[in-house]
């Protein structure tokens, strides 16, 4: 067998008894994860009937139906919350992303102006969180309560990502730096020209953490934002979705069952995820998260 | 590096030189630093409210300054101290029973040759790290809730049905089991790193010596995990007072506060929602220091077991 190349001579063979008891592990872990997004989805694509024989639930979808998503996606709260999801992620990952890689490339060399108090005022927020209250109120003195901004400003700096960041810059060899130096390159230039291009995987990384955030973030909505039309995805979900909320229907046409349409929700709260998560997966291990972590 | 080369002249000039040398750089980390100033820092100052009569519509310059009476209210609330032990037990449930899982999944991972499947498996097991505590207590009501697939199943085969949703007196256990699907896969990440560091020498010629797994397993790789897992367990006791807190405060009413408060939900619910601003942000300071005091210790600790520490020793 192939896998067999990979082991190390000294090791002994496997067992067989031990070959199936991990196999049957493995696929015990990955049943358990994945079982109840299938049966989201397929949840989600039953008709009333198909759900109705189901008990409740479907768990292998016998009659599909797109009814759900296209009550929730055309018109209404869901489709508006959807779009403020997408735009407060999108704007807050790029700001979050810059904010980040700057302060990470001007605190990366030892040497420089004042680098151990700058440094140390972002770390020490790893050991403390500003409190409920205090967020509360600093947010209302800004001015910010009910905008958008409340979404994206508070959690738009986050050191854990800035410490990633910085430690793969600092690691970086200084003579890639040295001979743009010499020939006049401004520290922006060399950034932009040299740094980021060969720091793809560590900047993806940190970009999906905060757009992961972005997108799940569902508290600061509920205490920032009383204006229902800016409340995001995450919030509508927990009012329709969990605490069973009835979403207003067309009173011309039969509305999709409400599991249906509950469980839509859930699988737009998750897709993005879903579609972008593959991508960055494979830079986790390639030093990025745990070199980060060990340094 | 540059400081032993550097002239030994005038300080001022130096200073200056390095300014000017810098500016660039310095100016890189100013959109940084001022958002972690503005939302990490000038909060710190609203703690003030702790200490006055707080009502929001006179604003904390013209509110009274009481000394310490909200704290003395504060110790003398059982809700309180309800929610303390609440968040204590469900601290200590989580190291019991979700700390041992992403070391016993490392593991596994780890012994895997096969890098598709390795890869694979991995993948699914990183996942739910990145799905919303709102979507996954949605899940979980899906498959363990009164009408779940689990009840459905069990009705259906005429069993009784299990109440594990709404029911107060495993709602603790309920907590522990959806931290330990959204967060083991990826909490052992960092004991594969540490796995990965171990010098494969070592088993090698442990092997050759005739050292069979288990023995391999209890002189090199737990050893060699060692420091990684007494760094977590603690990081762990050092933020004890906090309980992922949407996670709390999406379930608290399904079962209401007896079982379920935790401290941030408390500050939450007694402060924001109930309007005693000012009691509330006691309790949130409480929090604060008090955690504050725990991680430092915790390092402490650390050090004496000859540990790095989550910090270096200075």
């Amino acid at each position: 067998m192939r896998y067999a190349a990979n082991r190390p001579v000294w090791m002994e063979k496997p067992s067989p008894l031990l070959t199936v008891v991990k196999a049957a592990t493995l696929a015990t872990i990955v049943a358990l994860v994945l079982f109840p997004f299938l049966v989201v989805v397929s949840t989600s694509l039953s008709t009333e009937y198909a759900i109705a024989q189901a008990g409740g639930v479907v768990v292998i979808p016998t009659e599909i139906s797109f009814a759900a998503y296209e009550q929730v996606l055309f018109g209404g709260v869901v489709a508006r919350a959807l779009l403020v999801s997408i735009g407060v992620t999108g704007i807050g990952v790029v700001l979050s992303v810059s904010a980040t890689v700057l302060a990470a490339y001007g605190l990366s060399r030892p040497d420089s102006f004042a680098h151990r108090p700058l440094l140390f005022t972002a770390l020490f927020t790893l050991l403390f969180a500003p409190g409920i209250i205090p967020l509360y109120l600093t947010v209302k003195q800004l001015g910010l309560l009910d905008s958008y901004w409340s979404l994206i400003l508070p959690t738009a700096m986050n050191a854990f990502n800035f410490v990633i960041v910085r430690t793969f810059f600092s690691r970086l060899p200084q003579e890639l730096f040295d001979a743009a130096r010499v020939d006049g390159a401004s520290e922006l230039r060399i950034l932009l020209r040299i740094v980021l291009p060969i720091s793809k995987a560590v900047v993806s990384v940190i970009a999906l953490f905060y757009g992961v955030a972005y997108w799940n973030a569902f508290f600061n909505a509920m205490l920032f934002i009383t204006d229902e039309s800016k409340w995001p995805l995450q919030v509508i979900l927990r009012l329709y979705g969990l605490q069973g909320q009835q979403l207003e229907v067309d009173p011309n046409q039969i509305p999709p069952p409400q599991q249906a349409t509950q469980m839509a929700i859930v699988v737009l709260a998750i897709i993005p995820i879903l579609i972008v998560f593959p991508f960055v997966q494979r830079h986790f291990t390639k030093g990025v998260v745990i070199g980060a972590v060990k340094g | 590096m540059t400081g032993s080369t550097r002239p030994p002249g005038n300080h001022r000039r130096l200073w200056r030189h390095r300014l000017r040398r810098d500016r660039a750089l310095l100016l890189m980390t100013v959109p940084g630093l001022l958002l972690l100033i503005l939302f990490q820092y000038l909060p710190l100052l609203g703690n003030v409210i702790a200490f006055q009569d707080y009502v929001p519509f006179l604003g904390f310059r013209n509110a009274e300054f009481v000394g310490l009476a909200n704290f003395r209210a504060l110790f003398a609330d059982p809700a309180f101290w309800n929610a303390v032990a609440n968040t204590l037990i469900i601290t200590l449930l989580n190291l019991l029973l979700f700390f041992p899982v992403p070391i016993a999944l490392a593991l596994l991972l780890d012994s895997l040759f096969h890098e598709r499947i390795k890869k694979f498996v991995q993948g699914v097991m990183f996942l739910p790290h990145f799905i919303s505590w709102v979507v996954i207590v949605a899940l979980f009501t899906q498959v363990l809730g009164g009408a779940g697939v689990i009840n459905q199943f069990l009705l259906r085969h005429d069993m009784e049905p299990v109440h594990i949703i709404g029911n107060a007196s495993v709602f603790k256990l309920l907590l522990v089991a959806e931290v330990i699907w959204k967060d083991a896969g990826w909490a052992c990440i960092i004991f594969l790193a540490a796995l990965s560091a171990i010098d494969s020498q070592l088993y090698e010629s442990s092997a050759v010596d005739g050292a069979g797994y288990w023995r391999r397993m209890f002189h090199i790789t737990l050893p060699g995990i060692r420091p990684v897992i007494i760094i977590l367990i603690l990081l762990r006791l050092g933020d004890a007072l906090s309980i992922g807190f949407e996670q709390v405060l999406l379930q608290r009413d399904s079962v209401g506060p007896d079982a379920a408060e935790v401290l941030d939900t408390y500050v939450y619910y007694f402060g924001v929602q109930g309007g005693n601003w000012s009691i509330a942000a006691a309790a949130g300071l409480f929090k604060a220091v008090v955690g504050l005091i725990l991680v430092l210790s915790a390092n402490k600790v650390a050090h004496m077991l000859g540990e790095d520490g989550v910090y270096r020793r200075p």
